[in-house]
C-alpha cells in the first residue's frame, strides 16, 4: 500500500513542483505591473497558497521518501516523523510571517514579504534533505532573525539620527573585519568567522550592512571629488581586509556595491569607468599576488583537468546539475551530498539535481524579481540617504546570487558565498533578513510621510 | 536645521538619478537573462556526458534502481544483456562471445563500445510508472531501457570469420544512412570474462587486444590513399586530367628517392584510369610531384584528415599533413600512402561513402533507437549529414575510376557477380622490407546505385588484391544474400 502511494507520488510531484514554481514566477512579475506599492491584491494570496503547497508537495517526498531510512539509534523518532514535525514548524513560521508582518505593518511590501518566505522555505525544506541537523539550527537562527527584524521597521520611524554616525559605521566594520581578520577561526583555508559562545559568526555579513550607511551617510548630501575620494579609502580599507582573510566573494560584493553606489549618487559615468578599470586591475593584481585566487581561476578554467583536487567541488556540482536536467531526479532521488559544502556553497546546485533546473531557473527569477521590486522602492524614495541604502542592498543581493549561482555553475569561478535566504549559514540569513527589513522599513516609513511623491514615480 | 537642509537637497538633488538606478536594473536583468542561457545550454548539450563521467557517483544510484537495459542487434538479436540468479545476482551476459567484443564493449571495468555510448540510456528506465509501482511493491529493480543497434549479426559473423587468425579490422556501413551494419576488430576478447582476464590484460602493456582497430586503429594507407592524390589532381587540372599519361617502367627516380611498384611490376604507358586501377606507385609518385603542396593540404583538410571526425565512437585521429617545407622524397611518399600518413579504417570507410553517395558524407552511427521494455520509442537516431567532402562531379569521377579497379585493375576478382563492385586495394607496406605489407580494400556495391560500403585491413597479410578483396566479396555476398539486389531494382 505504501509502495503503490509513494512511488506514484514521488513520481508526479515533480512536474506538479515544477508547475507551481513556474506560476509562482509568473505571478512575481505579473505583480511588478502595480509597481512598488502593491498594496492587498488577489496575486499576494495566490503566491501564499502557490508557496504552501509547494512547500507540502516536498516535504511528502521527503516524508514518503525517508520512511525506510533506517532509524539513527540516537534520535527515538522516525526520520519521516522528523520531516513531519519540521514542515509543521516550518509552515508555522512562513504563516506566522506572512500574517504577523502584514498585521503589525499594514504598509510593507507584499511581494517582497511574499519572496523572503518563499525562499526561505525552499531553503529550509532543501537543507533539512541534506543535513536534517542543519535544518533544526538554520530553523532557529531564522525565527531568532525574525524577532529581532521585526523591529526594524518600528526603529526607522522613531530613530532620527542615523545619518549623524558616518564614520562610526566605516570605523565599527573595519574594526570587525580586522577582528575577524585577526582572530578568526580557520574554515577551509578562509578568516571568514569568529566563535562566539560556541556560534560562529561570520561579521562580514553585518558589515555589509554598516556598510551601506557609511556609503549612504558620506554620499547623501556632498559628492565632491573629495568625498568619493575618501569614501574609496575606506572603502578600499574594507576590501583589502577582506581579501587578506581570504574572502573573496564578500571583498568583491563590497567592491561593486561601492562602485555603484557612488555611480548613483554621483550620478557621473566617470566614476564608473573608474571603478570597471580599478576592479579589473586590482583583479589582475590580485590573481598574481594570492595563490588561492589563482586556484580558483584554474579551476574554473579547466575543473576536469584537476577532477581530482582543485576541480572536484565544481565538477561534483556540474554533476550534480547535469544530471538532474530540467525536471531533476526527483527529491531524495539525487545524491547532491557528493558535493562538498553543498549546503553552504552549492545549494543551487542540490536544488537543480533533485528539483529540475526549471526549478533552479525560476528560483534565480524570484531573486531576480525581488531585485527588480527593490530597484523600484529605491526609484521612489526621494531621501538620497535611504535611496542609496536601499538601492545597496538591492546591488548587494543580487551580485551574491550571481556570485553563488554563477560559481555553481562554471559561469564564473567559485568565489565561495551564500545563496542569500537559501543557503545553510546563519549569518548569511540573518543579515539578509535585516536588509530586507531595512528595505521594508524605509518602504514604510516612505509611506508614512506622506504620499505626495508618490504619483511622480 | 538638518530638516530644513533635507528639504532643500530633496527639491534640488533628490530627483534625477532614475536613469542611473534603471540603468544598473536593466545591466544585471541582462546578466541573469545571460547565465540562465547558458545554464540551459549547459543542461541541454552535457546532461549524458555528466551522467557517463566515471567520477560521477549518480551512476550507481540509478543502477541500484535499475537493471541495466538490453542491447540489441538490427534484427532483435540480443548482444548484451543482464541476467539474474536465483539469489537475484547480476550478471552481465554476451551470448555471442568475442564476436561483438568491440563493438559492444563491456560495462564492468569501464565500457567501451555501445555499452560506453548507450549508457546514459541504459542505466535510465522509461517504463510504466504502473510497473515501478508493481516493481516497487516486489521490491524488484525497474528495468533499463533497451538499445537497438544498427548492427547485422550475419555480416559481422563473416567478417569475423574472414579476418580470421589475421590482426586487423573490417567496417560495414550502409552508405545512404551512415548505419554500421558491422565492426569487428582483432584480437579480440570475450567481453564475458572480462573481469578475469581484465588484470592480465593491463599486465601485458604491449597487448592491443581492448583496441577497437576499426576506429581506433592507425595504419599506414598504403594505395587507398591514391583516392585522395587523384581527388587533388583532378581540383588542380579540372578540364586536363584525364589527358595524363605516363610511361612505368617499374619504379620512379627523383634526386636520390626512388619508388618502386608493387613487387616490381612494370606498367608500361598508363593514363590516369589506369594509373589508378593498376595502382601505379610510379605514376602516382609522378602526380604527387606536380602537385600544388598548399592546395593539397586543403583537400586533406576537408577530407577530415589531422581533424575531429564526427563519431560518437571513440576513434584515434588521422595523421597527415603537407606543407612546402617537405622534402621531396616525403611528397612522393606521401602520393603513394606511405610515409608519415596514417589513417584509421573508419575514416577511410568515411571518406568511401562519400564518393559512392555523390560527395556527402553520412555520419556513421550505431544506435538506431531506445525503447523502453514495452518496446515504445524512447529515442530514435536518425541518419544525419555531415556535408559534403566533394563535389559530385568529383564524386562520379572517382567511382568511375574505382569501377576500373574492379574491371581491369587490381581487384578483378570482384568482376562479373551478381552486383557490380567499385573500390580500391592497398598494400601498405609497414616495415621497409619487401612483402611484409597490410591488405587493405575500401569499395562498395553496387556501382550504379551504391548501398553498402566495405572497409578491409588485414595486417601482414601481404597484398590487398590477394588477402582483402576476396573477404570483401564475401561481405559483399553475405549483404545481397540478406537483401538481394532485385529486390532494390523491383523496389525501384
Amino acid at each position: 500500500m505504501r509502495g503503490r502511494m509513494s512511488e506514484y507520488v514521488l513520481e508526479l510531484s515533480k512536474y506538479f513542483i515544477c508547475g507551481l514554481m513556474v506560476l509562482y514566477t509568473l505571478s512575481c512579475f505579473y505583480a511588478f505591473r502595480y509597481g512598488a506599492r502593491g498594496g492587498k491584491r488577489p496575486v499576494y494570496v495566490i503566491q501564499i497558497i502557490l508557496m504552501l503547497l509547494l512547500q507540502t508537495i516536498c516535504f511528502v517526498d521527503l516524508i514518503l521518501g525517508s520512511k525506510d531510512t533506517p532509524m539513527d539509534d540516537s534520535v527515538s523518532v522516525s526520520m519521516d516523523m522528523q520531516y513531519l514535525f519540521l514542515f509543521l514548524f516550518v509552515e508555522f513560521f512562513l504563516l506566522a510571517v506572512l500574517f504577523l508582518v502584514p498585521a503589525i505593518y499594514d504598509q510593507c511590501n507584499r511581494l517582497l514579504l511574499n519572496n523572503m518566505c518563499m525562499l526561505i522555505g525552499i531553503g529550509l525544506m532543501m537543507i533539512s534533505r541534506l543535513s536534517f541537523s542543519s535544518a533544526i539550527k538554520q530553523y532557529i537562527i531564522v525565527l531568532v532573525s525574525l524577532i529581532i527584524s521585526l523591529l526594524i521597521p518600528f526603529i526607522f520611524s522613531k530613530v532620527r539620527f542615523l545619518k549623524k554616525m558616518t564614520w562610526l559605521y566605516a570605523a565599527v566594520g573595519i574594526a570587525l573585519l580586522s577582528v575577524v581578520l585577526i582572530l578568526g577561526d580557520e574554515t577551509r583555508g578562509s578568516n571568514i568567522s569568529v566563535a562566539i559562545a560556541d556560534i560562529a559568526f561570520q561579521p562580514s555579513e553585518f558589515v555589509k550592512i554598516l556598510f551601506l550607511f557609511f556609503l549612504a551617510g558620506a554620499l547623501w548630501e556632498e559628492t565632491s571629488f573629495l568625498r568619493v575620494a575618501i569614501t574609496a579609502v575606506l572603502a578600499g580599507m574594507h576590501v583589502i581586509v577582506l581579501v587578506l582573510s581570504t574572502d573573496l566573494g564578500s571583498a568583491l560584493i563590497f567592491f561593486i556595491a561601492y562602485v555603484l553606489v557612488v555611480f548613483v549618487a554621483t550620478r557621473n559615468y566617470l566614476y564608473l569607468l573608474a571603478g570597471a578599470v580599478g576592479g579589473s586591475g586590482a583583479a589582475i593584481a590580485a590573481y598574481h599576488l594570492f595563490s588561492h585566487v589563482r586556484i580558483r581561476v584554474l579551476a574554473w578554467q579547466d575543473p576536469w583537468s584537476y577532477i581530482d583536487n582543485k576541480g572536484f567541488q565544481i565538477t561534483q556540482s556540474l554533476f550534480a546539475v547535469g544530471s538532474g536536467s530540467w525536471f531533476g531526479m526527483g527529491i531524495l532521488k539525487g545524491n547532491p551530498t557528493a558535493i562538498p559544502i553543498v549546503s553552504a556553497d552549492f545549494i543551487f546546485s542540490s536544488i537543480c539535481e533533485e528539483l529540475g533546473v526549471i526549478v533552479g531557473i525560476c528560483l534565480i527569477l524570484v531573486c531576480v524579481s525581488c531585485f527588480i521590486s527593490i530597484m523600484q522602492t529605491a526609484l521612489c524614495i526621494f531621501d538620497r540617504f535611504y535611496q542609496l541604502i536601499v538601492y545597496g542592498i538591492g546591488i548587494m543581493y543580487i551580485f551574491q546570487i550571481f556570485l553563488a549561482v554563477g560559481g555553481g555553475i562554471k559561469f564564473i569561478p567559485h568565489t565561495g558565498v551564500t545563496l542569500p535566504f537559501i543557503s545553510y549559514g546563519g549569518s548569511s540569513v540573518m543579515a539578509t533578513m535585516f536588509m530586507f527589513f531595512i528595505i521594508q522599513g524605509i518602504f514604510i516609513r516612505l509611506q508614512q510621510e506622506g504620499g505626495k511623491h508618490v504619483e511622480k514615480s | 536645521m538638518l530638516k530644513n537642509r533635507e528639504k532643500q537637497s530633496g527639491s534640488t538633488k533628490h530627483v534625477g538619478n532614475f536613469v542611473e538606478i534603471i540603468l544598473t536594473m536593466v545591466m544585471f536583468s541582462v546578466l541573469f537573462v545571460v547565465m540562465s542561457v547558458y545554464l540551459v545550454h549547459f543542461v541541454a548539450t552535457n546532461e549524458q556526458d555528466m551522467i557517463n563521467n566515471s567520477y560521477n557517483s549518480r551512476q550507481e544510484i540509478l543502477l541500484s534502481r535499475n537493471y541495466r537495459g538490453t542491447i540489441y542487434s538490427r534484427d532483435g538479436e540480443v548482444l548484451a544483456q543482464t541476467v539474474l540468479d536465483d539469489e537475484q545476482n547480476e550478471t552481465r551476459e554476451y551470448p555471442f562471445d568475442e564476436l561483438f567484443a568491440h563493438a559492444v564493449g563491456y560495462s564492468t571495468q569501464g565500457r567501451m563500445g555501445v555499452e560506453a555510448q548507450a549508457n546514459y540510456y541504459l542505466i535510465n528506465t522509461n517504463t510504466s510508472i504502473s510497473n515501478k509501482v508493481a516493481n516497487d511493491m516486489a521490491g524488484l529493480k525497474n528495468p533499463g531501457d533497451n538499445v537497438y543497434t544498427t548492427l547485422d549479426v550475419q555480416i559481422q559473423q563473416v567478417a569475423d570469420q574472414q579476418l580470421n587468425v589475421y590482426n586487423g579490422a573490417i567496417i560495414v556501413t550502409e552508405v545512404s544512412t551512415g548505419r554500421i551494419l558491422a565492426m569487428v576488430s582483432h584480437p579480440d576478447f570475450d567481453p564475458n570474462e572480462i573481469t578475469q582476464i581484465w588484470d592480465s590484460l593491463l599486465e601485458d602493456e604491449s597487448s592491443t587486444v581492448l583496441l577497437n582497430r576499426a576506429t581506433q586503429g592507425l595504419y599506414p594507407p598504403g594505395s587507398t590513399f591514391k583516392i585522395v592524390t587523384a581527388l587533388e589532381y583532378i581540383r588542380e587540372n579540372p578540364g586536363t586530367w584525364n589527358g595524363y599519361t605516363y610511361q612505368c617502367n617499374g619504379s620512379y627516380r627523383h634526386g636520390e628517392s626512388r619508388i618502386s611498384c608493387y613487387h616490381g611490376s612494370n606498367h608500361g604507358a598508363v593514363n590516369f584510369d589506369s594509373s589508378f586501377a593498376k595502382s601505379c606507385n610510379s605514376s602516382f609518385a609522378n602526380i604527387g610531384m606536380k602537385l600544388d603542396r598548399t592546395q593539397f593540404q586543403t583537400t586533406l583538410d576537408g577530407l577530415l584528415f589531422d581533424k575531429k571526425l564526427p563519431l560518437t565512437l571513440t576513434y584515434a585521429k588521422s595523421g597527415v599533413a603537407v606543407s612546402t617545407e617537405m622534402t621531396d622524397d616525403e611528397m612522393i611518399q606521401t602520393s603513394i600512402g606511405q610515409g608519415r600518413t596514417q589513417i584509421t579504417p573508419i575514416h577511410l570507410n568515411m571518406i568511401t561513402c562519400a564518393i559512392a553517395n555523390n560527395g556527402l558524407l553520412m555520419k556513421p552511427y550505431v544506435i538506431d533507437r531506445v525503447e523502453n521494455d514495452a518496446g515504445n520509442t524512447v529515442k530514435a537516431f536518425k541518419p544525419a549529414s555531415y556535408g559534403h567532402l566533394m563535389t559530385e562531379d568529383e564524386s562520379q569521377i572517382l567511382r568511375d575510376m574505382m569501377t576500373s579497379v574492379v574491371e581491369k585493375g587490381t581487384a578483378t576478382s570482384l568482376k562479373g557477380l551478381s552486383y557490380t563492385v567499385a573500390g580500391k586495394t592497398g598494400s601498405a607496406e609497414y616495415n621497409n622490407v619487401k612483402g611484409d605489407s597490410h591488405a587493405w580494400f575500401t569499395g562498395f556495391a553496387p556501382v550504379e546505385n551504391p548501398e553498402v560500403c566495405v572497409t578491409i585491413i588485414v595486417e601482414g597479410a601481404g597484398s590487398g588484391g590477394d588477402y582483402a578483396v576476396p573477404i570483401a566479396r564475401r561481405l559483399f555476398d553475405a549483404y545481397f544474400e540478406e537483401k538481394p539486389v532485385t529486390d532494390q531494382e523491383v523496389a525501384q
